[in-house]
């Protein structure tokens, strides 16, 4: 799935240069979850959009299924996006003027799906979340997890091999956080998704295959306390 | 999806969104305004020009009379230095007073010139009478009576009162009328209120066609008869010509008017019509080269004569209003620019998902353009209601407008009454009675009809705001790296 050599990425920052990733190594395989954690500042997200193709590295090579993100096109990158990675922000991101079932349906636009295809396969991905009576909600008329639930609907809704989720429980209280969990690891183990999850919290974290520490803008593996899937490639 | 985004986020904006449309249906308000005001200037210009001209007229030959051409006027008296007191007089001659005469080849000649559709002469006459007994010349210094010829005209009498109030006189214009070319001429841009218009059959007969006002004034119908140089002509129908004009009091087909006044092949005015407007210019330089010595003038440049509140109505609708529209236009522009970089600035997370999910750079700034476009559409159908609703008031309060224009033609003589001094009737040809020396002045209202035109040019104007607007918006939505958009804090 992904294999990162060296990777860099530096911030220019007034007259200083900022090592956000300072050669990060990280080989994941197909349906594996990666759990990473470190302190504010260390690089997490910044691995996290490189990972998404938000982001480009300074230097290094990010390959997703032997293709480089590092080196591709901006419009291959945004294509790779559209179809095989899912994102799931702390903040949820949705867009405030649309409803639920719309939000859902955005993720599908790029992809040329008719309208009709889309309504469909939105309100079923809502119903898979648990929220077929809310479609019709405002992200405003919906609590905080609910609102993660439509954002995890709509990363999922392309049927991507890969979800990229930045602190997804971070704004949300310790029930909702286990509901959530609860929901992102049944999605994983019936869609087979390659799962990177960044996060403060340790309860989250320990529920993934490997642990990765970010500190200084390098990465080290741990082995997460569930076991790793059999095709799993080696820490590195 | 499109419709969907478009719809839900100009109402989440509708705040902005309404004052970004009232700033733009203001400008295309006023641009439509404006723009109908001047329109409403031009119709008032054309109005007056053609009502001085002749419709269908785009140029005019005459020709300033040379000095001492003119012709005394033979009331039969004229140097009779020994007519004494009592002798009865009764005069009554047709002239021509302001113009020098041309030859009637002349026409044929213009008609002939390349870009030229239509030709026609006439005859721009004065009929004058006097009646009367002549007084005695007892009093001391009377003066020679006026014998007209080098502008004397006029100048004779001065010879005390004792025959003031003795002789009567009395004019009123005449135009001889080509009546083979209909489209071109003094009667053209007259309408027949009562009887007929002449036929090309009565080139030869005793016909008048009187304009309505002196109809009224000397209390004239179809079927009176009146005498022009103790000739007898029947009146066949009464003619108005368009508010502004200085019409001839009576028009007689051209052979009468040439024959009664002794210019037998000669006309003094050429009324010429191009075959295309564009060809005005170069029809104009034509005819100067074939008559040097005449005048040529185009219906440009009489409108460049007009002056008076028209004008500075012109001049304001030109100057102040298209400025002003400008202005406010550009303005109304510049906000909604602004506004719509700002409304991107603070929807720049809500990009840098959609850019996450894998939306186009470009998907995103049609969504914005789309927007700022429906905004200017928006604005645009306000401001050609806004643009309906000035015009209407510019029509309903503005007052009416009065323009002068130097004349050139229809030269009036002076109505009836005593001669002041002396009997001599105004001189014939001296240069100080130039052609153009006299002015006229109409009164003209206002209206501001708004054209199909300008009610594209709003519409066009409303896109081009909101493609404006949209593209700086656009722009900086497409620049935003989805990475820092997502990471930006708001």
């Amino acid at each position: 799935m992904y294999k990162l050599s060296n990777v860099t990425k530096d911030y220019q920052k007034g007259r200083s240069t900022v090592h956000a990733l300072a050669g990060v190594d990280l080989a994941l395989g197909d349906g594996e979850w990666l759990a990473i954690q470190g302190p504010t500042g260390q690089g997490k997200s910044t691995l996290l959009q490189v990972l998404g193709g938000l982001d480009r590295p300074t230097s290094g090579v990010v390959a997703l299924d032997g293709r480089d993100l590092a080196t591709m096109r901006e419009s291959q990158v945004t294509k790779v996006r559209a179809t095989s990675i899912g994102f799931i922000f702390q903040t949820f991101n949705l867009i405030p003027t649309l409803n639920a079932q719309e939000n859902v349906e955005v993720a599908l636009v790029p992809m040329g799906i008719a309208a009709s295809e889309r309504r469909e396969r939105s309100a079923a991905a809502l119903e898979s979340v648990g929220l077929g009576e809310r479609m019709r909600h405002l992200p405003s008329e919906l609590s905080g997890g609910q609102q993660q639930r439509v954002a995890i609907a709509r990363a999922l809704i392309k049927q991507p091999t890969v979800l990229l989720a930045d602190e997804p429980t971070g704004n949300l209280d310790e029930g909702t956080r286990d509901d959530i969990m609860k929901l992102l690891e049944k999605l994983w183990q019936d869609r087979g998704l390659t799962l990177v999850l960044v996060t403060h919290d340790s309860q989250v974290a320990r529920r993934a295959q490997r642990l990765g520490i970010m500190s200084q803008g390098k990465l080290s593996i741990q082995p997460g306390a569930r076991p790793p899937s059999p095709d799993a490639p080696a820490a590195r | 999806m499109f419709f969907t985004y478009l719809r839900r986020e100009l109402r989440r904006r509708r705040r902005q969104a309404s004052f970004i449309a009232v700033g733009i249906a203001v400008g295309i308000g006023l641009v439509i305004t404006v723009t109908a005001a001047s329109s409403g200037v031009k119709d008032a210009q054309g109005k007056v020009l053609h009502a001085l001209y002749g419709v269908g007229t785009d140029v005019t030959v005459t020709k300033s009379p040379s000095a001492g051409s003119g012709r005394p006027a033979g009331f039969g008296f004229r140097g009779r230095s020994g007519a004494s007191g009592g002798t009865k007089i009764d005069a009554d001659s047709l002239v021509s007073l302001s113009l020098g005469t041309l030859s009637g080849s002349s026409v044929t000649s213009i008609s002939r010139l390349h870009g030229v559709s239509t030709a026609a002469g006439g005859l721009t006459l004065t009929d004058m009478k006097i009646s009367g007994k002549i007084p005695s010349f007892s009093s001391t210094g009377g003066g020679t009576p006026g014998g007209g010829g080098s502008g004397g005209g006029g100048s004779g009498g001065g010879g005390g009162t004792s025959f003031r109030g003795s002789i009567k006189s009395s004019s009123f214009t005449v135009s001889g009328v080509d009546l083979s070319t209909g489209s071109v001429g003094p009667l053209s841009s007259g309408k027949i209120k009562s009887g007929s218009t002449f036929s090309t059959a009565d080139a030869h007969s005793d016909m008048a066609v009187v304009d309505a006002n002196y109809a009224t004034q000397k209390k004239l119908t179809v079927g009176s008869t009146m005498t022009i140089a103790k000739k007898t002509f029947k009146v066949i129908g009464i003619v108005t010509v368009p508010q502004g004009s200085s019409p001839p009091d009576v028009y007689i087909p051209l052979a009468q008017a040439q024959s009664l006044a002794s210019m037998t092949g000669k006309v003094n005015t050429i009324y010429v019509a191009a075959a295309s407007a564009s060809d005005i210019s170069a029809v104009s330089k034509e005819i100067f080269g074939l008559l040097p010595k005449a005048t040529v003038t185009t219906s440009s440049d009489l409108a460049n004569e007009v002056t008076g509140s028209l004008s500075s109505a012109s001049s304001l609708a030109n100057n102040l209003g298209k400025w002003l529209a400008v202005a406010v236009l550009v303005a109304a522009f510049l906000l909604a620019s602004l506004l719509t970089m700002s409304a991107v600035s603070r929807r720049v997370r809500e990009f840098g998902t959609l850019k996450a999910l894998g939306w186009r750079s470009g998907r995103i700034v049609r969504q914005v353009m789309g927007e700022s476009v429906t905004v200017g559409i928006i604005g645009g159908i306000a401001g050609v209601g806004l643009g309906f609703a000035g015009a209407a008031v510019v029509s309903k309060v503005a007052p009416s407008l009065t323009a002068t224009v130097g004349q050139t033609q229809s030269a009036t003589a002076g109505g009836s009454g005593a001669a002041a001094g002396g009997f001599g009737p105004p001189g014939g040809g001296g240069p100080a009675r130039a052609a153009a020396s006299t002015t006229h002045t109409v009164a003209v209202h206002l209206t501001a009809p708004v054209t199909l035109g300008a009610v594209l040019l709003a519409v066009v104007l409303a896109l081009a705001g909101g493609l404006i607007a949209g593209s700086f918006g656009g722009w900086r939505a497409a620049r935003l790296r989805p990475a820092a958009a997502l990471s930006r804090v708001e």
